[in-house]
């Protein structure tokens, strides 16, 4: 069991988590992500650590409510526990100095672009941030990155905040003013993930992302979580989860994580009529109609 | 002299069968399919067994257990007994009972069955261990001796629990890191319940932590720790690997990105260890479509063929590139499958996976085969017949073609001797790896083999482990 210490709402659907992990803490490095499973009879799924304090012995992690799991991790409070908490996984992040960085993250893909940002900087980096989102409420860790990056822009879709657009057209727009790029992280939706990649590609940008395939165990047991890169079959949990983005098939990928979109949607409406039964009970239990 | 009969009137005596599941109820169920032998059966099967001068069937089983030794206790109706006899030698009679190749090791070699039936030892096995649990006859020994030094397991299989007991027995401090959130290894996550149900695999877990053994799970060595940093910094002084060969096979032919491609051992990962078989109860999900193709002979892909028709596939196909005869997989299960109404597409081979719009399988391509002179394995080679291509309509293809060792630990321990299959090396007596403090056994030596090869592989480490710690390590 693994403590929740302390919990923050950063906007509407997504929220921190500061969970206690003594080891993962100490091991975890830029690029690692955790396996969870909240519950007993619950799914595991993965998240990226986000930070980790060693001296406190805890690990942070971003989560979006979108589906049964990750709404059940996000109605969490301090003071509860997850069940199991594994990690850390995946090859982290190779860190060097290149140069001049471009760490682009999308939605809550910024959480999981700004601990690549952090140890890049700390590489010695030139470190240039785009973060967008749908709208502004959306927009997470924008102190944060500004303090990771020597240079932080930030879009949203419907122009509620900062530039109108999508984060590629910021990248471009760097890259056709001529800024000197020697790298590109980019993480988020994959759509955003394979429109940057079509960005650099013209120019020889080498780019990386991180992708998000089903993943079941974690640890290279399944295949569930294969991905086609530069034509091979790559277990994305222990090759991964970053990639060349110039090899990566995009398209596979979206179709692969919608094998079983009828049963999350499933597992998701029973969770929430139990939500609601739940309420309407402790409603009715205060003799309020 | 127990067994009260001369030898002409046991051989008399047939070989005694397992009360079983019927078939159409069972392929609708998890329960197990044999519920093995009871009172009666397994005193007269004890009987049949003709107490050798010379116990060649000791030699057949791995682990040595003092086979002859245990039936005449059973014949002296002390089950109890016969119970702590099997465990001097193996520490899991109830799962050895249930899983262990009996066929091949201890009853090919028994002298009854050269003219008759061998004598039915892993039956007899299982019955004294589920005698003993529904009766609750069993003691934890305890462990007077104190070693003070500790020694770290990694992986909670069959080799790893197997090599703990023998330690914790020894004496020592012995700590068993899991990776995933619950104990067993292939035992929980492969072997459906059908055939090891997971109360039996719990119990004798939970006898090895009551021995002593501390379990950590959720820890991966070479992730959450190095193997380096258990020895170096948690002060273990030797380390016994039993990390198994979890990672899948693929055919690499075209069409396995669809949706409804597996390996067999995402699809009972999904179903055994998660549970999908209960969703939305429980929040793994699994799509198994009303006809779907299992690929491979081996018991992995008979468990994953039988798991797909017990989910309701109605057409549940299992190909094969050659014969039945060369059908790695034990013969009672590749019996029970077809009982079961499994379609077995025998000297066929899958050329291509064919999706639909929606990019979910919509059918497969095989090619049917003939068997040509025998390779190195000395199995007959099957050659593809020409123009002999065909099309099955399927909405799932599982792909249970083998499996090879789990990189992790390979690739974060430096100077770890390691094979081109990806198999840790070692002496195959003492187990011992490239580092004199490490040993290793079980499934990451030998790729996929067995449960009482694994467990034969932990006893021989625990016995080197104890022989270098004595030598002051
Ligand atoms: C390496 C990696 C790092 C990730 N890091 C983060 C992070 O930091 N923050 C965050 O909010 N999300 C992260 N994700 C995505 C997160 O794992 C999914 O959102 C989550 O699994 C969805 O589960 P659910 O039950 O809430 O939703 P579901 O209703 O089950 O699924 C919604 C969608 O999420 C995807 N998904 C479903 N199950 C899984 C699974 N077991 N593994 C991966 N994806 C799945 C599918 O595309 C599905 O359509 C990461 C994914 C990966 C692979
Ligand atoms: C579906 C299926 C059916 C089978 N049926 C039979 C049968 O009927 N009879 C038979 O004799 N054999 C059978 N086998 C083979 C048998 O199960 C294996 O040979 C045996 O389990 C190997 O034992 P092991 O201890 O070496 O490894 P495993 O049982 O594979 O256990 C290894 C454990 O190590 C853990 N691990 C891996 N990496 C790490 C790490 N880095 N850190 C920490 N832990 C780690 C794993 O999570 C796992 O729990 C079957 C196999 C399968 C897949
Ligand atoms: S463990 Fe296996 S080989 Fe040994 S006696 Fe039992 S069934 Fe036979
Ligand atoms: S070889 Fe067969 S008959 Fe002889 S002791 Fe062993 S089990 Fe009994
Ligand atoms: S999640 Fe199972 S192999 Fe990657």
């Amino acid at each position: 069991m693994y403590k929740i210490i302390k919990k923050q709402k950063l906007s509407d659907t997504i929220t921190k988590l500061v969970i206690e992990s003594p080891l993962v803490a100490k091991k975890r490095k830029a690029g690692n992500f955790v396996m969870i499973r909240v519950v007993e009879g619950g799914e595991r799924i993965p998240i990226t650590i986000a930070d980790s304090d060693i001296e406190k012995g805890t690990v942070t992690i971003i989560v979006q409510a979108i589906g049964k799991t990750t709404k059940m991790l996000c109605s969490l409070n301090e003071g509860d526990f997850v069940l199991d908490f594994v990690g850390p996984l995946g090859e982290p992040t190779p860190i060097h100095n290149y140069g001049t960085v471009v760490c682009i993250g999308g939605g809550v893909g910024t959480a999981e672009v700004y601990p690549i940002a952090k140890a890049l900087r700390d590489a010695g980096n030139e470190v240039i941030g785009i973060i967008g989102a749908r709208s502004k409420d959306l927009i997470i860790l924008e102190k944060e990155m500004g303090e990771v990056c020597n240079k932080l822009y930030i879009t949203t879709d419907d122009g509620s905040y900062a530039r109108k657009g999508f984060v590629s057209d910021q990248l471009l727009e760097l890259i056709n003013k001529g800024t000197k790029i020697d790298g590109v992280y980019a993480i988020g939706p994959i759509p955003m993930m394979q429109v940057c990649a079509n960005v650099t590609k013209p120019f020889g940008i080498k780019t990386y992302v991180s992708l998000n395939p089903i993943m079941v165990d974690g640890t290279g047991m399944c295949g569930g979580c294969r991905v086609t890169v530069g034509g091979k079959m790559k277990f994305a949990c222990v090759d991964g989860p970053e990639f060349d983005a110039h090899q990566v098939d995009f398209d596979e990928l979206i179709m692969r994580n919608r094998t079983y979109i009828d049963l999350e949607k499933t597992s998701l409406e029973k969770y929430e009529e139990h939500i609601c039964n739940l309420y309407e009970k402790s409603l009715s239990g205060k003799g309020v109609k | 002299m127990p067994n009260p009969l001369k030898p002409s009137e046991r051989m008399k005596i047939p070989r005694q069968h397992s009360i079983e599941q019927n078939p159409e109820e069972r392929n609708r169920n998890f329960n197990e399919v044999s519920f093995g032998l009871n009172e009666e059966l397994a005193l007269l099967e004890a009987k049949r067994c003709l107490d050798c001068k010379n116990p060649v069937c000791i030699d057949g089983c791995p682990v040595r257990i003092d086979i002859p030794a245990f039936i005449n206790l059973i014949i002296e109706k002390d089950y109890s007994g016969a119970a702590d006899k099997i465990r001097e030698a193996n520490y899991l009679p109830a799962i050895c009972g249930r899983v262990c190749p009996q066929e091949d090791q201890c009853e090919i070699v028994c002298i009854l069955g050269k003219k008759h039936d061998p004598v039915a030892i892993g039956k007899l096995e299982r019955f004294v261990a589920d005698y003993e649990m529904a009766n609750k006859l069993f003691k934890s020994p305890v462990v007077t001796n104190q070693i003070d030094k500790k020694v770290a397991i990694v992986g909670s299989g069959p080799a790893g629990l197997t090599c703990a007991a023998e330690l914790v027995k020894l004496g020592y401090k012995v700590t068993i890191f899991e990776a995933l959130h619950a104990t067993g290894g292939v035992l929980r996550y492969g072997i459906p319940e059908f055939r090891l149900p997971k109360e039996i695999l719990d119990i004798e877990v939970n006898r090895v932590r009551e021995l002593g053994a501390e379990i950590i799970t959720n820890f991966v060595v070479g992730r959450t720790a190095t193997l380096d940093e258990l020895i170096d910094e948690m002060g273990y002084e030797a380390v016994f690997l039993g990390t198994g060969a979890g990672t899948p096979n693929f055919m690499e032919i075209s069409g396995e990105h669809f949706s409804g491609v597996l390996s067999a051992n995402e699809f009972l990962t999904r179903v055994n260890f998660m549970k999908a078989y209960a969703f939305p109860e429980t929040d793994t999900p699994i799509k198994i479509g009303k006809q779907i193709a299992v690929i491979g002979g081996g018991n992995t892909a008979m468990d994953a063929v039988r798991t797909a028709k017990r989910l309701g596939a109605e057409k549940a196909y299992l190909i094969y590139r050659r014969s039945r005869k060369e059908m790695p997989a034990r013969i009672e299960e590749v019996q029970h499958a077809e009982e079961e109404g499994i379609e077995f597409l025998m000297l066929t081979n899958p050329l291509r996976i064919v999706g639909d719009e929606f990019n979910w399988v919509k059918a497969i391509e095989c090619q049917k085969m003939e068997l040509g002179e025998p390779d190195d394995s000395g199995r007959r080679k099957p050659i593809p017949i020409k123009g002999s291509e065909y099309i099955i309509e399927v909405q799932n293809v599982i792909e249970a073609i083998g499996q090879k060792p789990n990189p992790i630990i390979q690739a974060t321990t430096p100077g770890l001797g390691v094979s081109k299959r990806g198999t840790v090396v070692v002496d195959n007596k003492t187990m011992v790896t490239s580092r004199p403090n490490v040993f290793a056994g079980g499934d990451l030596i030998h790729g996929g083999a067995t449960v009482i090869l694994a467990m034969h592989d932990g006893k021989a480490a625990a016995a080197s482990i104890h022989e270098y710690l004595q030598k002051g390590g």
